[in-house]
């Protein structure tokens, strides 16, 4: 199995809080990595640091590329490492281009691609053959995500009318349409109904098996993390306490009692099948 | 964000009298110190004058003002309610009716523009008016590219006019460049100023945005009132040569070797050449100005404009290097500012600082928020309401500012997003009339 | 040396002003995350106001000058506040929740009407008034220079200490103080806790409009002439203070104007007077870049 990202003594501190300290995490290529922990154990502030939101302290980010080798996630700027490092991630408060459809959505998310074969605009304002090809190829690749995120039919409505569930689906598909090598979704299962975040597993689980993307992905919902996750990290006040395959987990001593307090009453994790 | 919306409650006759009551009372304290009483200057030293019966008017107005605008308003809301019920049309329809009006609107406009110094050919006051509409448009598409389109709120929009105009004066009263050599020239060195502004301000945000862009537009201002040597200082610079059109002058008598506009095709001369040229000119730039930045908006540059006045953050996540897209708006802005302030300055013949002060900036940002921000036809339509609504009351000359804030205000307050909130997508996976017609075929 | 020392108490003065105005703006900009574009308006009117006032007491023959500052504040203050909530009241309340421009433009358009009403009822003309206070003590007599603090500059930096003990123990100590400080964390909770966030606004805008009726007086009592553009360039000036203080910090506010005012006096004295306001423009934009959170404000940590 071989390691997409490797993660090593990340430490992030705000003034005199340390949000992250020391902490040291392998994601593998092409299956999913679940990342758990209470609220404020430093998921968020993993992910900002992953890319480039945040600069790390102290530590390093590295990424096995598959075609450009080893790249340093901690030196790139926010944009660079998803255009560059095509590393891209989700939100977990939604970031989407609200006024914009969600056909609109999408195209934006292929920018460099269409910045560059429309010359600096150039070519795009003379409407040469070139702008207009590239151009129908980021429709088409935007409506073949919308298809297999059955949005299709929404493609035209503003992106920020839409339900909260489709909103986090369209922020999926948007994130897909950069063509991401590592893909980082944070808490995509929140205010979804049990049907929408079974539909979710669905998802993941196709995009990890059939099409071999690597996935990283924070939830609180055990259901999702449990059922789809390879591999889980375990985070408390920014440590990581546990890591390993799922069943190994949930029996973890530090993460039940991380969960569920210092109480010694040993049980399992709300809403995992035993 | 949702707002809770409370069930409609009509007020008691007696509930509305206090209510006005109260608006009159506040009017009374407001209008004692300014209306009700003045200082006037008697012999070198001043007294007080009081204007009891003006401030009793004022009062008065306030009071019935107020019981009619409530009374108005209910009328409305209960009649949008009944419509609201009965309507069953869909948002589709909604946006498709809203860009055909907005369609037809614009012909309409180009039409009646094309046409207007046939009609009015021996008015120069029209077809004047009509010129500063045309500029007021121009300024308020440039400006849209950088407020409307991109969200960064510029306060100093001014400079770039300001720009455009100085670079066009002394290009050609120093240099002796036409009108035609220095527009592009000047229109490159605003889109200069646009950069230099933009690079140093990238990571402000909105507010703070604001007030430095404003503060630019005055240092450019002092700059220009004291640096004597280059501006003329205070005084500004005279007699710009006009455009002409294609070599020919508009001029009673051609120079030496020369011919002039009305001799080359036999007619008569008329002061109103110049001026329906000068019309024709500004209407040519402005409907490229249009095409240039309605291709510009649907290309991935404006897109990208529109997705960081949406989320600056998404933005980043998706890759997109948010410095360029900030600068490429500023610049573009400013490039559009500056070609504007070249024909300002051609069709003056004389400029000063006096002409590019912050109430400049104020109108041409009103403009965009207006007419709705992003909306080209919403420039259009807020350009001409802010320029003609003024001059309707030309007799009142005085009133003419005072008007000009209470309609930001009240327009405002009335349809915060502007007068044309409606946002056409770039582009569609499905064109609107198939939609439709697929829809009609399976009722 | 005392060419500087005499700077240094102009500086202080100049600064006292802008530091009341400055508060306005940090409090509102605190509470309802917007710059009170018509701030500098409302010290203007009350400047208006103020030479109204006087020149009343001048015709009533009032000669008795404590009298007659106590009377032209309380007028001020009074008839400027209720400027101030009408001002919220009329433009801002009705957008709050839409857009973060709509507001702003409000603002400008408030701005512009406020100017242009001032100038239609009162003329467009500069205002001069006869001094209030005359005279000051000379606090050294150097060999060809005397270095002298007048009186009226006096009695503005001795208000402005009062004032801002007495405004720090009201945001510190009282109920309402605390219940704007609520309110400008967080709007929603502090109104889900019971208090009453409108009133608090109002009361905001009208303490933020006392302050600048007292700054309004005190530029007549110190300049004697009033026009109906003043409001403008202060107004930039004071936000300019505000911000160099740090935006929402009111000793901020205070020490961001003393600055704004001591640059301004000795770069007017040893550098160019002309381009004395490009040089708080300059300062403006400097420190918005180099350091955004002002001297003494917290920090923004960028929400993600």
């Amino acid at each position: 199995m071989t390691t997409l990202l490797s993660v090593r003594n990340l430490t992030m501190r705000f003034g005199g809080l340390t949000a992250i300290d020391d902490l040291s995490l392998e994601v593998p290529a092409g299956r999913i990595t679940g990342i758990i922990g209470p609220n404020g154990a430093g998921k968020t502030t993993l992910f900002n640091c992953l890319t480039g939101f945040y600069k790390p302290t102290f530590g390093t980010l590295r990424l096995a590329h598959p075609r450009r080798g080893e790249i340093r996630l901690e030196a790139l700027a926010s944009h660079r490492v998803a255009r560059d490092a095509q590393v891209v991630r989700t939100f977990q408060n939604i970031r989407l281009f609200p006024k914009m459809t969600v056909l609109e959505n999408l195209i934006v998310a292929q920018h460099n691609v269409l910045q560059r074969a429309s010359r600096f605009s150039l070519a795009g304002l003379l409407g040469l053959p070139g702008y207009r090809r590239a151009e129908r190829h980021a429709i088409e690749r935007a409506a073949m995500w919308l298809e297999r995120l059955k949005l299709e039919a929404l493609a035209d409505h503003a992106a920020g009318d839409l339900p909260y569930g489709i909103q986090r689906r369209i922020e999926i598909a948007r994130a897909l349409c950069v063509e991401p090598v590592l893909l980082c979704l944070d808490e995509p299962a929140a205010g979804l109904n049990p049907r929408e975040s079974a539909e979710l597993n669905e998802l993941l689980l196709y995009l990890c098996r059939e099409l071999g993307m690597t996935i990283l992905l924070i939830e609180h919902d055990m259901s999702v993390v449990m059922n789809v996750s390879d591999h889980i990290g375990v985070i408390n006040y920014g440590r990581k306490i546990a890591e390993g395959p799922p069943d190994k987990v949930k029996h973890d001593p530090h993460v039940i009692k991380a969960y569920l307090g210092e109480d010694d009453e040993v049980g399992e994790i709300e809403g995992v099948a035993p | 964000m949702s707002a809770i919306v409370f069930a409609h409650h009509s007020m008691t006759p007696a509930e509305r009298l206090r209510d006005a009551g109260w608006v009159a009372f506040v009017g009374l304290v407001l209008g004692i110190p300014l209306i009700g009483l003045t200082t006037v200057d008697v012999g070198g030293r001043l007294a007080v004058d009081t204007r009891f019966g003006l401030l009793a008017v004022f009062v008065a107005a306030a009071f019935s003002g107020r019981l009619a605008l409530r009374w108005a308003l209910d009328r409305l809301r209960t009649r949008k309610l009944a419509r609201d019920r009965t309507s069953t049309a869909t948002a589709a329809d909604r946006a498709r009716g809203a860009q055909r009006a907005v369609n037809l609107l614009g012909w309409i406009a180009l039409g009646a523009a094309v046409a207007l110094p046939i009609f009015y050919s021996d008015n120069r006051y029209v077809v004047d008016t009509a010129t500063t509409v045309l500029i007021y448009v121009m300024l308020g598409w440039g400006l849209n590219v950088v407020v409307g389109l991109a969200g960064l709120l510029d306060l100093g929009y001014v400079a770039f006019y300001a720009v455009g105009a100085y670079a066009y004066a002394l290009l050609s009263t120093q240099f002796g460049w036409s009108f035609w050599e220095a527009l592009p020239v000047a229109g490159a060195i605003a889109a200069g100023f646009g950069i230099l502004l933009g690079y140093p301000i990238l990571r402000l945000r909105g507010d703070y945005l604001a007030i430095v862009t404003l503060g630019f537009g005055e240092i450019i201002r002092v700059i220009l009132v004291n640096w004597t040597e280059l501006s003329g200082g205070p005084n500004g610079i005279g007699s710009i040569p006009r455009p002409s059109f294609f070599g020919l002058e508009f001029a009673r008598r051609a120079p030496e070797g020369e011919q002039t506009f009305a001799g080359f095709f036999g007619l008569e001369f008329s002061a109103m050449h110049r001026i329906i040229f000068l019309y024709y000119l500004i209407l040519v730039l402005a409907l490229l100005t249009h095409v240039f930045v309605s291709r510009l908006r649907k290309l991935p540059v404006g897109r990208a404009w529109e997705a960081l006045r949406e989320d600056e953050i998404a933005c980043k996540a998706m890759g997109m290097n948010t410095t360029h897209i900030k600068l490429s708006a500023f610049a573009i802005g400013a490039m559009l500012g500056g070609f504007a302030g070249v024909f300002f300055a051609a069709r003056q013949g004389f400029i000063s600082p006096e002409s590019f002060t912050f109430t400049e900036s104020a109108i041409i940002l009103a403009i965009v928020v207006l007419g709705g921000m992003g909306s080209q036809m919403g420039v259009v339509l807020a350009a001409t309401l802010l320029v003609l609504i003024p001059e309707f009351g030309r007799n009142f000359a005085e009133y003419r500012m005072l008007l000009f804030g209470m309609a930001m205000v009240l327009i405002m307050v009335w349809k915060p997003g502007g007068l044309l909130a409606h946002r056409e997508p770039t582009l569609r996976l499905k064109p609107l009339d198939t939609a439709a017609r697929g829809r009609e075929g399976a009722r | 040396m005392a060419y500087a020392l005499q700077q240094l108490i102009n500086g202080l003065t100049l600064g006292a002003m802008y530091g009341l105005i400055a508060i306005g703006y940090t409090m509102v900009y605190g509470i309802i995350g917007m710059i009170n574009f018509a701030h500098g308006d409302i010290f203007m009117v009350s400047a208006f106001i103020a030479i109204t006032a006087f020149t009343l007491l001048a015709a009533a023959d009032v000669t008795s000058i404590p009298l007659a500052l106590t009377f032209v504040l309380v007028v001020a203050i009074f008839f400027t506040s209720a400027y101030g909530w009408a001002v919220e009241r009329t433009a801002y309340r009705p957008l709050r929740g839409s857009t973060r421009l709509a507001p702003l433009i409000s603002a400008i358009g408030m701005s512009i009407f406020l100017q242009n009403a001032v100038q239609l009822t009162q003329g467009a003309r500069v205002k001069p008034i006869p001094p209030v206070l005359e005279g000051g003590v000379v606090l050294w007599d150097a060999p060809g220079f005397a270095v002298q603090i007048g009186w009226s500059q006096l009695l503005i930096i001795v208000t402005t200490v009062v004032l801002m003990i007495a405004f720090t123990w009201m945001i510190t100590q009282t109920p309402f103080g605390r219940q704007q400080r609520a309110c400008e964390q967080d709007r929603t909770m502090a109104g889900l806790l019971g208090v009453n966030v409108d009133r608090t606004i109002s009361l905001t805008f009208m303490l933020g409009a006392a302050l600048a009726a007292v700054a309004g007086v005190m530029v007549t009592v110190y300049y004697g002439v009033v026009d109906f553009f003043i409001g403008f360039l202060a107004g930039i000036k004071a936000f300019t203070a505000a911000v160099l203080g740090g935006i929402g910090s009111l000793p901020g506010a205070m020490l961001g104007g003393l600055l704004i005012g001591l640059i301004e006096a000795f770069w007017a004295a040893y550098l160019w007077a002309e381009y004395k306001d490009v040089a708080t423009f300059s300062i403006l934009c400097l420190v918005l870049m180099l350091r955004p959170s002002g001297l003494l404000g917290r920090p923004e940590v960028e929400k993600v």
